[in-house]
């Protein structure tokens, strides 16, 4: 069974971003990026299936600028088998995105996309389910676990009211939340055995993404938080409540 | 800190080791050094995750790694943990076994190394002996040969490690005196003869330090290390990375000094603002940042220096002094920053200021290396 796992680059969790001061994004200059913490879940997820004997190969995707082979290296790394560089320098939207990613599935033949449930740049939740309808596979999002046996899927979401557990034909698309694991240390020797998997180099012309975008009008900070004031007893905070038509 | 030495792998390492020292290293530190040791399994954990095998070949258990910036990255993210104490202790091995694997005969190294990179034993070095410390060609310690043995007979002190490990690598005198009459012996320390006792010192709590006694101590001579009186080439050869480790050190704890000083000026408030809007302290915190920059890329640029084949002995004496002395610069101003809570035990420039005078008195005193180094210069 052959799982193909879609990662992206995008600025690490840890930075704290500014907004460009023409308001046309954020500013990405000097900024650390990293593989988005839910692809490294997804990843995760494949490999211990892999562990487990559940799936032959993990095939690791990602699309973006030559930079994004440093991430792409970072899950060979952690033990995918081989990688799939889509380059580019557009921005890519999240149809486009699974417009290309179905093309790969196909042509990869994969039985599995185990894909991270959103991207920590745009949050936008998209991608997994419109590879899943472009397809027309089954999908199974936000997974917290997911067991493989006899041509199906199991797999525990998180929903609103608490746990969900779907059965799915494969071949599916699956989502990872964020408890679905905890991702590996990547040891050493595996960073510099990564260097030498098989990447292959793939061109964005030979994917139809020709689709409507969406356009960004103008990115701004949130507004600054005003500053609270302190209430000596609940009566006053009571008061100051209604005062404001809160209670 | 974007450098050009820097490549993707290093970064990706970085990463990682940064994440494993955040879980799994810092939130012990207290207790480690109140225990005067780090456990055992952590070198197990390390070895699992190749951090004791970096630049160790293959068959030996190890990562063969293209350059020192990976050693120099581990040291410098262990540093983060705010202890200088689990980079000595974790790096006996980085001293203990270098002449082993340079000079020892292949049975030696097969039963030594694998097993201390598995993590399953401790390696530490042994030259200091409580006569002398930088004057090793006058060291006294001596074994005479009896059959199939060497009988050893002295001491070693101030012994990182010394508690703990398993295998040390002992200059003793074999012959004559002066640098001539020096060979290694790896000797186990379940040797008959062989005994320890533990040492109190200023830092490093979470590192042991010992002294050793030899009294009558049987080693099969199989354990020489290399050539019998030519011992002192083993000790050289840890000499230039010794100083780049020593250096990372002083350069990593800069760091977390700095660190921990911006983030608590920016936190006190005293006269009605933060302790950072206050000039005589940011232009503290400038001069800080300023000076470990500079000892920080001095430090890459000899690394890389000596990657590519160089022995340049001089500039890494002055880098070992420069970036040690920048050191206790800057965590005597970190704990003049942090006031009285600088003062107080516990707090993480407090540990690394108790911390900075090893740097400068071990592996090669301060005034050794301005010696050399100006020896080297032809003065």
């Amino acid at each position: 069974m052959k799982a193909l796992v879609p990662i992206k680059r995008v600025v690490d969790y840890n930075v704290r971003i500014r907004v460009k001061g023409d308001g046309t994004g954020v500013d990405l200059n000097g900024v650390k990026m990293s593989v988005n913490p839910f692809d490294e879940i997804a990843n995760e997820a494949a490999l211990k299936l892999k562990e487990a004997g559940v799936i032959s190969e993990v095939v690791v995707v990602t699309i973006g600028t030559a930079k994004a082979e440093d991430q792409l290296r970072s899950e060979l790394a952690r033990g995918a088998d081989r990688g799939i560089h889509v380059v580019t320098d557009e921005e890519i939207q999240p149809l486009q995105a699974a417009r290309i990613l179905a093309e790969l599935v196909k042509r990869e033949n994969a039985d599995v996309v185990i894909a991270g449930k959103q991207a920590i740049d745009d949050d936008n939740n998209q991608t997994p389910q419109m590879l899943a309808t472009l397809l027309d596979w089954p999908q199974a999002t936000f997974a917290s676990d997911i067991k493989i046996d006899g041509g199906k899927a199991t797999v525990q979401r998180e929903i609103d009211a608490g746990a969900e557990t779907l059965e799915v034909d494969l071949p599916a698309v699956i989502s990872a939340d964020l408890r679905l694991n905890e991702p590996r240390f990547i040891k050493l020797p595996d960073i510099m055995k990564a260097k030498r998997k098989p990447l292959d180099k793939v061109e964005l012309s030979e994917f139809d993404i020709d689709v409507p975008k969406l356009e960004v009008v103008s990115t701004s900070n949130p507004p600054a938080r005003e500053p609270g004031r302190m209430v000596k007893s609940v009566e006053e905070l009571v008061a100051a409540l209604k005062d404001k038509g809160l209670v | 800190m974007k450098s050009p030495y820097y490549t993707p792998e290093h970064d990706a390492f970085r990463e990682q080791v940064r994440r494993f020292v955040e879980s799994e290293i810092t939130p012990h530190i207290q207790s480690w050094e109140d225990a005067g040791q780090i456990p055992r399994a952590l070198y197990k954990r390390c070895a699992e995750l190749g951090l004791l095998g970096i630049g160790y070949p293959e068959t030996y258990g190890g990562t063969p790694v293209d350059d020192g910036f990976y050693p120099m990255i581990f040291v410098q993210e262990l540093c983060r943990s705010g202890s200088g104490g689990i980079v000595a202790a974790l790096g006996s091995l980085g001293i203990g076994l270098p002449p082993i694997l340079a000079l020892g005969s292949e049975a030696l190294k097969q039963q030594i190394i694998p097993e201390v990179l598995a993590g399953e034993q401790i390696a530490a070095l042994a030259i200091t002996e409580p006569g002398g410390g930088s004057d090793v060609a006058n060291l006294s310690c001596r074994a005479e040969r009896d059959g199939d043995h060497y009988v050893v007979s002295g001491s070693k002190t101030f012994i990182t490690q010394g508690m703990q490990a398993d295998w040390f690598t002992v200059a003793v005198r074999t012959g004559g005196a002066g640098i001539g009459g020096i060979s290694l012996l790896a000797i186990n320390a379940a040797s008959e003869g062989f005994s320890r006792t533990p040492l109190r010192k200023m830092g490093w709590h979470c590192s042991d330090t010992a002294t050793l006694y030899f009294d009558q101590c049987r080693v099969p001579v199989n354990q020489l290390i290399g050539t019998e009186n030519q011992g002192f080439l083993g000790i050289m050869r840890n000499f230039n990375n010794e100083r780049l480790a020593l250096a990372a050190q002083a350069c990593g704890l800069a760091a977390v000094c700095i660190e921990e000083s911006r983030r608590y000026a920016e936190e006190r408030t005293t006269f009605g603002k933060p302790l950072s809007k206050h000039q005589v302290i940011r232009h503290k915190l400038v001069e800080m940042q300023g000076r470990y920059l500079a000892a920080q890329a001095l430090l890459e640029q000899l690394t890389w220096r000596v990657d590519h084949g160089e022995v340049p002995i001089a500039e890494l004496c002055m880098l070992k002094n420069f970036a040690t002395a920048t050191l206790e610069y800057i965590a005597g101003e970190a704990v003049q920053i942090h006031g009285g809570a600088g003062f107080m035990h516990g707090s993480t420039v407090e540990r690394i200021f108790r911390e900075t005078k090893v740097l400068s008195i071990g592996g090669g005193a301060s005034e050794v290396m301005a010696d050399l180094a100006a020896r080297q210069m032809g003065l």
